[in-house]
């Protein structure tokens, strides 16, 4: 088992930087997963870690050891590819073993740590298959199952789930946070998905496309699953995590700066802005606020609201619930309706309900939250 | 509009059938002649005011009579055992050296990057592009001259070998960059060497190339005549081609034991290429990589 450090990692294809200023740790025995939109470089800091990608600047540390120029098989981790990539010629039980082999272990331990593996992943009828005679989900659990005989001290995984089925999805998401949870290995987890990185992550690390800005970093912020969702450092994490997105507005701080103005009505800074508002009184903010934070009058019993009043634009029906678009002035918002009742229908005048205690505030020009 | 097709039908049949005739019809008259027993050309003797009927029987590959012999003679009156033997190492050992070197430099070709990578490669088309006659001379200087290989299995097999290897690597190189990478990578992961890679992910998953790569070394061996004719001075040393030719060279026209030995000569191929076929399936790497 170990720690993993990134020490002002960056990485460039020539001219090109694809990660700038990377720091951050991730502890041992700690599920931390990656998200971060498509291109942004999940996939190359993972292949950096594995060492299949060389640095162009920073230490990368595994435990007390510097890996920068340490060969990949010395570096005692296991990855499992988004592409599984198995050994087509090998059947599943050589496939498996194949790691093992190669590290001159006794055969008849071989055969046990395959046959334990084989077991908890339900792949023991399927030991003399080749890859091609599998399915998906099964060729999933074989690049799952050569990853754990090796017992690395730690795991990558590179969107392993992302080309199964939703209902497998969900399975496979279980059981590898079961097994991670019960092996207790140190794992770093890539996806795009971000209700696999809430469900799965101890911590979140959201990583986003560079800019030329030599100080820019790819890390968003990097938290319990519950911080990010409760407290986003910046619109970027506000907007990427939960779905439907959050809402982000342009609003004003009064100029006593206790209350937000938003669409001519006021309402009062929460206590965690209090001393930021203070600071910005009289100034333009940005405010968000999360669809499950607009609900209808009836529906809700919250104690400070705020009325928004708007145009419906259109209704998702999700079964237990309903997605309201309705816009106010020149923004279309997004709040949420339990769908048992009478649904509104396009083009109707709405009254919707803003739950005070719940808006974020967001610096108009940094994008960072307000603290 | 049915008769229409009907007559294109018979059209594309009377061409085909025609194309085929012309394509077996030599190697017929070969087979005849090898079965016939005799060293003349004419299969059977014309009278003297031949009619139609003798005149076409005359050129259907049919002999008079069958028999073994000219088989039976090439290997005990004749050398001929001996020119297979030197053709079978020759040829051999050019597979063996060219089918190695052609996999480890289309691997490097394939997986590495470094200066003069596409120059090299393109170097080895450039190559294939001069007729082989044009290097007779310097190939007779460098081996028979310089190295002192003439008359050599080792000479010709250079020979051999530098000529095939080109095609080959093309062929190869073309094959593993089919193979995706990543099942390298997750080897390397997984603990195993370069070579190793090379040795139990590449080489088994390149079965198919390897095979015809292995058939085309072979027959670029077991087939050539005219550098063999050159470098082979002594009676002993021929190959089986340089052999067959002797049959009928200058002073003597045995075209029975010419036309045996030619299908003798062309058994091993056949033999390797049926026992190559079992590896030139497709689709060895699905399954690894969605
Ligand atoms: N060899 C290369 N040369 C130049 N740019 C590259 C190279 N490999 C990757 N990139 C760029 O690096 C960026 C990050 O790629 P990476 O594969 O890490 O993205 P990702 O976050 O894993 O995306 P996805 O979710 O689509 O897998 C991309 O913008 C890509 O275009
Ligand atoms: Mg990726």
């Amino acid at each position: 088992m170990a720690s993993i450090k990134f020490d002002n990692i960056g990485k460039s294809y020539g001219e090109t930087e694809i990660i700038k200023n990377l720091n951050f740790g991730v502890n041992d025995g700690e599920f931390m997963v990656f998200v971060g939109p498509s291109g942004c470089g999940k996939s190359t800091v993972l292949r950096m870690i594995a060492g299949l990608e060389t640095i162009t600047s920073g230490e990368i540390r595994i435990g007390d050891r510097v890996v920068n120029n340490v060969h990949p098989k010395d570096r005692d981790i296991a990855m499992v590819f988004q592409s599984y990539a198995l050994y087509p010629h090998m059947n599943v039980y050589d496939n498996i073993a194949f790691g093992l082999k190669i590290r001159k272990m006794p055969d008849a331990e071989i055969r046990k740590r395959v046959k334990d593996a084989a077991d908890l992943l339900g792949l023991d009828k399927l030991l003399d298959r080749k890859p091609k005679a599998l399915s998906g989900g099964q060729r999933q659990r074989v690049a799952l199952g050569r990853a754990i005989v090796r017992n690395p001290s730690v795991f990558l995984f590179d969107e392993p789930l992302s080309n199964l089925d939703a209902e497998l999805r969900v399975q496979m998401r279980a059981e590898i946070s079961k097994l991670q949870h019960r092996l207790n290995t140190t794992t770093v987890y890539v996806t795009h998905d971000q209700v696999e990185a809430m469900t799965m992550g101890q911590r979140i690390a959201v990583l986003r496309p560079c800019t030329d800005n030599p100080l820019d970093t790819n890390l968003m912020q990097c938290g319990s699953p519950m911080d990010l969702y409760d407290r986003p450092d910046n619109i970027f994490v506000a907007r990427f995590i939960g779905t439907p997105r959050m809402n982000v507005l342009p609003a004003r701080l009064s100029d006593d700066g206790t209350e937000v103005e938003l669409f001519g009505g006021r309402m009062p800074v929460s206590d965690q802005f209090r001393e930021a508002a203070l600071r910005m009184r009289g100034r333009e903010v940005m405010l968000g606020i999360r669809p499950e934070h607009i609900g209808a009058a009836h529906e809700v019993d919250w104690r400070l609201t705020q009325p928004l009043q708007g145009q419906v634009e259109m209704v998702e029906l999700l079964g237990h619930e309903a997605i309201l678009h309705f816009k106010v002035g020149d923004h279309v918002l997004t709040g949420r309706l339990a769908s048992h009742g009478r649904l509104p229908t396009p083009g109707d005048t709405i009254t919707m309900q803003l739950k005070c205690e719940a808006i974020h505030l967001f610096d108009p020009v940094t994008e960072l939250r307000l603290r | 509009m049915a008769d229409i097709k009907t007559k294109n039908h018979l059209l594309l049949h009377v061409v085909l059938i025609s194309f085929t005739v012309l394509a077996t019809y030599p190697v017929l008259w070969v087979l005849a002649l090898a079965f016939s027993g005799q060293q003349s050309v004419g299969l059977i003797d014309l009278p003297k005011d031949p009619g139609f009927i003798e005149r076409f029987r005359s050129i259907l590959p049919m002999p008079a009579h069958l028999s073994v012999s000219n088989f039976t003679e090439v290997w005990t009156d004749q050398d001929f055992g001996r020119w297979m033997w030197n053709s079978a190492v020759v040829s051999l050992m050019t597979t063996m050296l060219g089918v190695f070197l052609a996999c480890t430099a289309a691997y490097a070709f394939s997986r590495f990057r470094f200066p003069g990578r596409n120059t090299g490669m393109l170097m080895f088309l450039v190559s294939q592009m001069f007729p082989g006659t044009l290097m007779l001379i310097p190939l007779f200087i460098i081996i028979v001259k310089w190295l002192e290989l003439g008359n050599t299995y080792v000479g010709l097999v250079i020979v051999y070998a530098t000529t095939a290897i080109p095609f080959c690597v093309w062929m190869l190189k073309g094959y593993f960059d089919t193979i995706p990478y990543d099942i390298e990578e997750s080897a390397l992961i997984d603990g195993a060497s370069r070579l190793t890679i090379f040795w139990r992910i590449i080489l088994p998953l390149a079965k198919p190339a390897i095979a015809i790569t292995a058939l085309f070394s072979f027959m670029t061996a077991w087939n050539e005549f005219i550098l063999a004719s050159i470098f082979m001075e002594s009676e002993l040393n021929y190959t089986a081609p340089v052999g067959l030719r002797f049959f009928v060279g200058g002073f003597s026209s045995q075209w029975g034991y010419f036309a045996a030995g030619s299908v003798i000569v062309s058994l091993p191929v056949v033999g390797l290429f049926l026992h190559l076929q079992k590896y030139l399936i497709s689709g060895l790497t699905a399954g690894s990589v969605k």
